[in-house]
């Protein structure tokens, strides 16, 4: 799905990380941890295109993202739900509306059907459809974002802290969300800082934990 | 014709598309009020273009049809000198008439000079001889050339000396129209790129998020593209129809007199107007266009 080859990255001081090899097979559940300013939400944006890798190789659906132009990019990211870390919104739309741009954008609309309620229900965001999203907590931000980056049903989902803002009970719903999803084949790689968290999903599913340390990419131990 | 095609889709539009960009009330009525004077101007350009192509037309088939030639001679050779004068005319290809001035003509001519009691019988005043072409006109140089030789004092004027700077003044100011509507569509094209990035800048954010949920370029440019092209397509509208009033409302030729107020459309000119919406709307949807796609791409 997404593989990264020899990858560095600077954002033109020092380089933040290098040397990453990573793979994220089809199905594979990962977590990515790592001190505060450790690149992990850089590393996130490398995989989705925002960002292009200073060296190395980000294939993306076994396409180079260097030599995508901006509509593959666009087309790419219609596989990709992402949950940015500031997730961001349209704020003068419903956010029922906002969970839906991604199909709204792609010309698919009309077939969201009874989805969004669905959805909408899992999130425990039901009631808030028709606020806007400026009127959302914290939190709620949080799991509309989640909302929008599977209403698309994507190919892989990649989930940067979706849990920094929730309490302990949303963040095992959203969890149980994600690995839902993994069992129906998607591949999931959710930054995080939170052990518990990554503990609780170890129980559930295969993980694997990266860690970025130290400028380098590593697979964390048994220590978890 | 595809390109016809795709503005009318464009203009049809995706009511779900144009929901993702919020409007932005202020650029909105800057351009339709740019719009609208811009076309209010360019009803006004048209009309002098075609009002001088109209002049200009006028004169040069009024002034060519007819000419004049003045016989200059001593009081005793100026009768004999005429009739010749008519003879050549007469066997000259492409004259429909000759015809001598009478006494009476040529008095009335000279009345606003010299007052309406002018003796001309005993004045030594040259005879005009009025010459009336038909539609394939005559060869003037072999004219001259043939009256030289038999008709001495004869001078032709077939009115090309004034004939022709006021032909030439008319053109050039409809060249000057031609011009002025250019410069209006161009300056329309401007005012509307400055009005889009003002817009596309004000909805930077906007633009960002749906880039992030995979929105393609041209998706996100259409709800712009389509916004201006409909405000400029309106108020052009407007302005066109305050133009073709205001024309309307100028005095009427036979009343003021003269050329000024021969400015105005005649006949089918008056649908030439309706082509400046449209143009204005294509205009928009260019520089939109591109001002939109310039923008997304400086923008990652
Ligand atoms: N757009 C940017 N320009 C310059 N530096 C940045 C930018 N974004 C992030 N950084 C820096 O890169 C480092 C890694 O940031 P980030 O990837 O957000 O880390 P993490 O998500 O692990 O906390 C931080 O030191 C941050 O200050
Ligand atoms: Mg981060």
């Amino acid at each position: 799905m997404i593989a990264l080859e020899n990858v560095a990255y600077t954002y033109g001081g020092g380089e933040l990380f290098s040397g990453v090899d990573l793979t994220l097979a089809p199905g594979s559940f990962h977590f990515l941890t790592g001190p505060s300013g450790a690149g992990k939400t850089t590393l996130l944006k490398l995989c989705y295109g925002e960002l292009t890798a200073t060296a190395g190789h980000v294939r993306v659906f076994d396409q180079d993202t260097r030599s995508m132009d901006r509509d593959a990019i666009a087309m790419t990211r219609r596989r990709i739900g992402v949950v940015h870390q500031d997730c961001q919104f349209l704020d003068h739309l419903s956010v029922g509306e906002n969970v839906m741009l991604p199909l709204t954008v792609a010309g698919r609309g009309a077939e969201v059907g009874g989805n969004l309620k669905d959805l909408l229900g899992w999130v425990g965001l039901t009631a808030q459809a028709d606020q806007l999203p400026p009127q959302l907590s914290g939190g709620e931000r949080q799991r509309a974002a989640v909302a929008r980056a599977v209403i698309m049903s994507p190919d892989v989902i990649l989930a940067d802290e979706p849990t920094g803002n929730i309490d302990w009970e949303m963040s095992q719903r959203l969890l149980t969300l994600l690995i839902e999803l993994n069992k129906m084949g998607k591949t999931v790689l959710v930054a995080t800082h939170d052990l518990s968290l990554i503990r609780t999903a170890k129980a559930q599913v295969a993980t694997r934990v990266l860690r970025l340390k130290d400028r380098r990419l590593q697979l964390a131990g048994a220590d978890l | 014709m595809p390109f016809l095609s795709r503005i009318m889709a464009l203009l049809a539009g995706d009511p779900q598309a144009d929901r993702t960009v919020p409007p932005t009330g202020y650029t909105a009525r800057l351009t339709l009020f740019t719009s609208a004077a811009m076309a209010f101007l360019a009803v006004f350009a048209l009309a002098l273009s075609l009002a001088t192509g109209r002049l200009a037309n006028r004169w040069s088939a009024e002034l060519a049809q007819t000419s004049t030639l003045r016989i200059s001679a001593p009081v005793d050779q100026l009768a004999a000198q005429t009739r010749a004068a008519l003879i050549v005319l007469e066997t000259t290809p492409g004259v429909a008439q000759a015809r001598p001035l009478t006494a009476d003509e040529q008095r009335a001519l000279l009345a606003p000079w010299f007052g309406p009691d002018l003796p001309v019988e005993t004045l030594p005043i040259p005879q005009l001889i009025e010459i009336i072409e038909d539609s394939d006109g005559y060869d003037a140089t072999g004219l001259r050339a043939r009256l030289q030789a038999e008709v001495p004092g004869a001078v032709l004027d077939d009115h090309t000396r004034w004939r022709e700077p006021l032909v030439a003044a008319a053109g050039r100011l409809r060249t000057l129209g031609l011009v002025a509507i250019l410069l209006i569509a161009a300056s329309t094209g401007a005012m509307i790129t400055l009005a889009a990035n003002a817009a596309l800048a004000a909805s930077a954010q906007v633009i960002r998020v749906m880039r992030l949920v995979g929105a393609r370029d041209i998706y996100i440019a259409r709800a712009f593209v389509r916004r201006f092209t409909l405000r400029a397509l309106t108020g052009a509208t407007v302005g066109m129809i305050a133009g073709i009033l205001a024309v309307m409302l100028l005095p009427r030729t036979d009343v003021a007199g003269g050329f000024l107020t021969g400015l105005g459309f005649q006949g089918a000119h008056w649908l030439w107007p309706l082509v400046i919406p449209p143009l204005a709307a294509i205009v928009a949807f260019f520089a939109t266009r591109a001002a939109a796609l310039r923008t997304l791409r400086e923008q990652s």
